[in-house]
């Protein structure tokens, strides 16, 4: 894939930066700057705690090309307190049975890497949440 | 609007077929068609080729321009329709509006794919390609994790098992066995992909909890139908089978962005609309094709459609209404579990199916007494969907 492409998708994989519709509220992830409920222009960003719950989950065991070595991964359905829904790996299981509502947060972690000399990928994963933050 | 008559179908088996390129598979495909509808001089005004990965799978681009050059149908126009698992379906609409609105008179449509030219896990990543590139894709998400994900919830909130997944898989693999082109030609028991104790060796696991006979096979293959008006038809001398409706329907592209994901809205609005223009109802379906590219499919989308109210389609299914011998046979050909599913060519060859069973001339998997017949092609996880409700006319 190309680098401008990763570059120019820095701020929604690292920090988790939406939008929110200033016309109805609505908030969007990923950003594309017209509303999917109102078809308003979005353009006003809005940073996501980060912060969640598993909503469903499963285990690739058949990986494409790109993540075999990853194989076998938990790809979830996060739920975000702050309500949109978005769909990222789970990493730092370790032991945990994986469930459903099982509170997550988000961490940085190496998405992909393009063979030996290739690019690194780096994003958004979710962990099991270390802390129960008050909410 | 005029009426719209398919005249002519055609396919060839699907397997992995190396001898063939993509263009060769369509050509084949297209021919069969034309020789089916006994068209005396073959002036087709337009062909439509479904299809889409050419790029990706083969390295060849502007399938449509090729296959009119290999058919020798030069000056037809040409042009190869995109949309995702749904272009076979895609084709066939646009080829039904060229004759509906007047336009052209005869209209080839070919869809088709070639999968198995690439290795398993580049296959699956051109799969995954058609998923949102930031918020899907680059999590390593594949057709299956969605499908997966989808069927956890689906099991959850209306009491799917493991069982009512694998009674798909069974049913359509034996359907198959009564068709000379689906791709998967093997009977599977409930105990050899699941009870046994060896049952995960057999099938294991592709995105839990979809095991590998959940999921269809990876093939390549085409079909194609010829379509024109009444009159046209009537001089060919075939039994008339009408596209009486046509539906599309669109969703948000990634599943995370709906409110219910449980709900397949596109495949509902879809199935109004073609319902609604064919004059029928749901109840009045005697054959469908469903998209079951993962047995959960089956199960929803004859929800959906409106064939079984939610939640009740797995005790259809269990009860065996949706046989050949049932009251409503659902995926005769084996679907794409056992036909097979070469992207690109899976809504047409939906359409040649039901053709055969309209017509009567399905052979040992025939339905009795069918006069309307429906189909839906998925495309996306949900996100762009076609349906078709078509009649045979007395
Ligand atoms: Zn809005």
């Amino acid at each position: 894939m190309e680098i401008s492409r990763h570059w120019r998708l820095k701020r929604q994989r690292y920090a988790l930066i939406g939008e929110v519709c200033p016309h109805c509220q609505k908030k969007i992830f990923p950003p594309r700057d017209i509303c999917p409920e109102c078809s308003e222009d979005a353009r006003t960003l809005y940073q996501f705690s980060g912060r969640g719950e598993v909503y469903s989950y499963t285990t690739v065991y058949q990986a494409p090309s790109g993540y075999e070595a990853n194989a076998p991964y938990t790809v979830a359905l996060v739920k975000l307190v702050e309500g949109p829904m978005l769909t990222a790996q789970l990493t730092d299981l370790g032991d945990e049975p994986i469930e459903v509502g099982m509170p997550v947060e988000m961490v940085t972690r190496k998405l992909r890497s393009d063979g030996e000399r290739g690019m690194l990928v780096y994003g958004y994963k979710f962990r099991p949440r270390l802390i129960e933050a008050s909410e | 609007m005029r009426p719209v008559v398919v005249a002519g179908v055609g396919m060839i088996p699907f397997e992995r077929r190396d001898e063939d390129s993509l263009v060769d598979m369509l050509a084949m495909a297209g021919w069969n068609a034309m020789e089916d509808a006994q068209l005396g001089d073959r002036s087709i005004d337009a062909v439509y080729v479904g299809n889409m990965a050419s790029g990706l799978f083969n390295h060849q681009e502007s399938v449509a321009s090729a296959l009119v050059d290999r058919l020798g149908l030069m000056p037809a126009a040409a042009e190869r329709i995109e949309n995702g698992p749904a272009s076979g379906g895609s084709a066939v609409k646009n080829g039904f509006l060229g004759v509906a609105s007047g336009f052209y008179d005869i209209v080839l449509v070919v869809g088709g794919e070639k999968m198995r030219e690439v290795i398993g896990p580049k296959a699956t990543d051109v799969v995954a390609c058609m998923t949102h590139p930031q918020a899907e894709y680059i999590y390593g998400v594949t057709l299956p994790a969605l499908a997966g994900m989808f069927t956890r919830l689906y099991m959850e909130k209306y009491g799917v098992t493991h069982e009512h997944l694998a009674m798909v898989a069974i049913k359509n693999q034996e359907n198959g066995l009564l068709n000379p082109y689906a791709h998967i030609q093997m009977k599977i028991t409930m105990e050899g992909i699941l009870t046994h104790p060896q049952a995960h060796i057999n099938s294991p696991i592709v995105a839990d909890p979809l095991r590998l006979y959940d999921c269809c096979p990876v093939s390549d293959g085409a079909a194609a139908i010829l379509i024109t008006t009444e009159e046209i038809a009537q001089k060919l001398k075939r039994p008339i089978v009408t596209i009486a409706g046509v539906g599309q329907a669109t969703d948000t592209h990634t599943l995370q962005e709906r409110s219910d994901p449980t709900d397949l809205r596109a495949v509902r609005i879809s199935s109004q609309q073609a319902f609604k223009m064919a004059g029928l109802k749901p109840k009045d379906i005697h054959v469908a094709e469903l998209h079951d590219a993962f047995t959960i499919l089956e199960i929803a989308e004859s929800e959906h459609v409106g064939f079984f109210s939610k939640g009740k389609g797995a005790k259809a299914l269990a009860d065996g209404e949706t046989r050949i011998d049932g009251k409503l046979p659902i995926n005769p050909s084996g679907g794409l579990k056992a036909r097979g599913h070469p992207v690109g060519a899976t809504g047409v060859a939906q359409i040649v199916e039901l053709v055969w069973q309209l017509r009567g001339e399905a052979g040992e998997r025939q339905v009795k007494d069918a006069s309307n017949g429906f189909s839906l092609n998925f495309g996306g996880f949900g996100n762009n969907v076609l349906a078709f409700v078509l009649r045979r006319e007395a």
